[in-house]
């Protein structure tokens, strides 16, 4: 058994702390885990793509397209944009965000209306999962816990990973005096 | 035993803390960048930012020498900065371990280019390693090490953006202290002259000889058992993909790229009528074994540009198509200068004044693109300067005169100084625009000799920009901050006219050294009064966008650094504290 998780999104938005949460979560749970991620000009509002896999053993650290179990959207064009890599049983979870790229802040392209429209020609709507993580985590009392919250709404699908290893790595992860706050915001995330 | 999840990158720098490494030094590079960021946690090794990458392999080499294990580490281009004195190394040997990291970039996440470093292992006739995962990268530094000292030769640890990012679990061991080796004048072996050279070169050609003996029986050089019907060989992160792809097959896993075990490939491939070669980039392993005689196939099927990955690998040598291909045409998301950006100003006025901008390698690389519009060239580090002198030599007169080199305050020290002094030296005519953030911004800010804050031992004396310049003999300098563009146009205009080397200093912090409170003067724009100008969006700002033919700021993005409100001609941009107030 081997579970891939793909997470897309903008800079800035915490990615890169919610694929490490998931690898060290998968890790505590027992398997061998490989979390890969670009980082370098992405940190300069670029599209940021993470990929975590793990399982008995895992070979490849990149999903590729059709691979996914799960995509992890952060924003709604990154989704449009990574929703290739889902495989077709997977499911999609994707933050009701629109972040305008230069290229529509400037005039010169259209930030597409019809993402919702796009994304169900693509994927099963029983497997898609919109929410608006940035409210929730408002909700729970710090707006920067949004990628906890994106976590908490992808647990379902990774029954193999325990709860006591998704707090643990959430500790792990997060700065101490925010840990209360993040455990809150990912139990909420899981309600949605 | 204790386990972790390891970058590529923080397992070198654990590999470091077992081996009894003690000397460690780098310049910042994406994606080597976090090896000697992790290095400094451990305060068993020295650790340095160093001014430019062939000072730290000199470091690493002047450690060696004195008898400690130690370390360089930079981007695959950073190696070509540092290739002078690795060259002389590979004559003169290591006392105590000597290992350089090249971490190449396949894909060119932000390189510019796809070089591949294992030809420098061959042209310098160094050893070679290539770890699949970061275990191996934390086991391959100790085993460099040992290599090192027996074989009296620099080590290359060469990694890829892909193992360098990825974190994979590793085991982790106690350290290892390695005692100082004696140090003993030896000129025969350290004064690299004719005389003496000749006779290493004879000593290197019989350490290859030995070094290949070794790379047979070396046992991360290994077969993974598969069915028998498929042969491949592959190394680094290829390995992986490759057994993602072909979970059946044979694979030959090559831990040491040079010298290439070709005995044992050879064994190998008796098996096959022919095996398959994956690896990324170049066909480094695939000649080898052709020259050998072996028959193989590389790339005339498996392409020679950007990364592979397991779908890439099939495809190949399977012939399969892809099946699911992303959406075609949606709006790209590239990285831009970040709202409050200090290099924006400077920019904005190059544009406005039409100055022909040769330009260097760092955040402000991104100027060139709409809507700044403001670089016309970027070669490397350092070439800003010498590009612009060579362009006024040049005597075109539709450049002549109108010429600017903008380079960052971290690459002026990396390679911009002997430039200016080349500028000066020459009788040049010309501007030089530093832009000085007060760091090294782009691979995620770090210290530099113009800042004062080192690595890991607290802030030093800084080198001041303005008084080194001067001091050069530059009669003619401009401090100013780029965020006012009407001192920065006015400094600029000056500079051109001025008849021999200018300088222009813009400082002004990166975004990210100020606090949250100092980014909280958020501005807004009042739709009564915006007239849809456009001019705001000129700037190139994320944090203003365009809706209803009226400027609206982002209030989640902007930082209120107010360049926005400068511009606008009917200050419609304000404050937005200030705004509530007004009405």
């Amino acid at each position: 058994m081997v579970k891939s998780i793909q997470i897309a999104g903008v800079g800035g938005q915490g990615i890169l702390v919610a694929a490490d949460i998931i690898a060290l979560a998968a890790m505590q749970s027992g398997f061998d885990v490989k979390k890969s991620e670009i980082h370098g000009m992405s940190q300069r509002g670029g599209s940021v793509l993470s990929a975590v896999k793990f399982g008995d053993n895992v070979a490849s650290p990149v999903v590729t397209a059709g691979e996914a179990d799960v995509l992890l959207a952060f924003e709604k064009l990154e989704a449009l944009r990574q929703v290739h890599y889902l495989s077709d049983e997977g499911l999609l979870v994707v933050n009701d965000l629109q972040i305008d790229p230069l290229s529509v802040v400037a005039g010169n392209m259209e930030y597409p209306g019809d993402i919702n429209m796009q994304l169900e020609k693509m994927v099963k709507t029983e497997n898609i999962l919109m929410i608006n993580a940035n409210q929730i985590a408002a909700k729970a009392g710090n707006l920067r816990t949004m990628n906890v919250v994106l976590l908490g709404a992808i647990s379902h699908k990774l029954p193999e990973i325990n709860e006591s290893s998704w707090k643990q790595a959430i500790a792990q992860r997060v700065p101490s005096k925010y840990t209360e706050v993040n455990y809150k915001a990912f139990d909420m995330g899981k309600k949605s | 035993m204790e386990k972790a999840l390891l970058s590529g990158n923080e397992a070198i720098a654990r590999g470091a803390y077992e081996a009894g490494i003690k000397v460690a030094a780098a310049y910042p590079g994406t994606p080597s960048t976090e090896i000697l960021e992790s290095i400094s946690q451990y305060k068993e090794i020295y650790a340095e930012w160093s001014v430019n990458e062939k000072v730290s392999l000199e470091v690493a080499a002047g450690a060696s020498m004195a008898g400690a294990r130690a370390l360089c580490a930079m981007k695959h281009v950073g190696l070509n900065v540092a290739a002078d004195p690795m060259f002389s190394m590979s004559y003169i040997g290591s006392n105590g371990a000597f290992i350089i990291i090249s971490a190449d970039d396949p894909g060119m996440h932000s390189s510019q280019n796809e070089q591949d470093n294992r030809h420098y292992a061959r042209a310098a006739k160094i050893p070679c390693l290539e770890p699949s995962n970061s275990q191996e990268a934390k086991d391959f530094v100790k085993i460099a090490a040992e290599i090192s000292e027996q074989f009296d030769c620099p080590v290359i640890i060469r990694m890829t953006t892909r193992i360098c990012h990825t974190k994979t679990v590793v085991e982790l061991l106690p350290r290892t202290e390695v005692p100082l080796k004696p140090y003993q004048r030896d000129i025969r072996k350290r004064i690299i002259v004719p005389a003496h050279a000749r006779i290493r070169h004879q000593l290197v050609e019989e350490r290859t000889l030995k070094l290949q003996q070794y790379s047979e029986n070396f046992k991360y050089n290994y077969i993974h058992q598969g069915k028998g019907e498929l042969g491949i060989v592959a190394s680094g992160i290829s390995y992986y993909y490759t057994r993602e792809a072909f979970p059946d097959a044979d694979v030959f896993k090559l831990s040491m790229s040079w010298p290439l075990p070709v005995k044992a490939l050879a064994e190998f491939s008796k098996k096959y009528l022919k095996i398959y070669v994956v690896e990324e980039n170049d066909p480094f392993i695939e000649n080898q074994l052709k020259i050998s005689g072996i028959k193989a196939v590389g790339k005339e099927i498996v392409p020679k540009v950007n990364e592979l990955n397991q779908e890439i690998v099939k495809n190949s040598i399977s012939s399969q198509k892809t099946k699911k291909l992303p959406i075609a045409d949606l709006p790209p998301r590239p990285p831009a200068l970040c709202p409050g950006c200090p290099h924006t100003g400077a920019f904005y006025s190059i544009n406005k004044l039409k100055l022909t901008a040769t330009g260097d390698i760092g955040c402000y690389t991104l100027g060139a693109f709409p809507p700044l519009n403001s670089l016309d060239t970027c070669v490397c580090m350092g070439a800003s300067i010498t590009n612009a002198h060579g362009i006024e030599k040049s005597g075109n007169p539709d450049l002549k005169g109108k010429v600017v080199a903008v380079i960052g305050d971290s690459t002026f020290f990396h390679s911009g100084l002997t430039g200016l002094a080349n500028m000066i030296y020459n009788q040049s005519k010309g501007t030089v625009l530093i832009l000085d953030n007060r760091t090294t911004a782009m691979t995620g800010h770090q210290g530099h000799p113009g800042t004062g804050k080192t690595l890991r031992y607290g802030d030093v004396q800084e080198i001041s920009i303005e008084n080194t310049v001067k001091g050069m003999g530059v009669k003619d300098v401009h401090l100013v901050d780029p965020h006012n563009i009407e001192v920065m146009t006015d400094a600029l205009k000056k500079s051109m006219a001025y008849p021999g080397v200018s300088v222009i200093i813009a400082k002004r912090p990166c975004i990210f050294l100020l606090s949250s409170e100092q980014k909280q003067n958020i501005h807004k724009v009042s739709s009564e009064d915006c007239i849809g100008c456009k001019i705001c969006l000129g700037l190139g700002c994320p944090a203003i966008s365009f809706r209803d033919q009226k400027a609206v700021i982002n209030e989640l993005l902007c930082t209120g650094c107010g360049l926005c409100a400068s511009l606008c001609p009917k200050q419609a941009i304000k404050p937005r504290k200030q705004g509530v107030e007004n009405g």
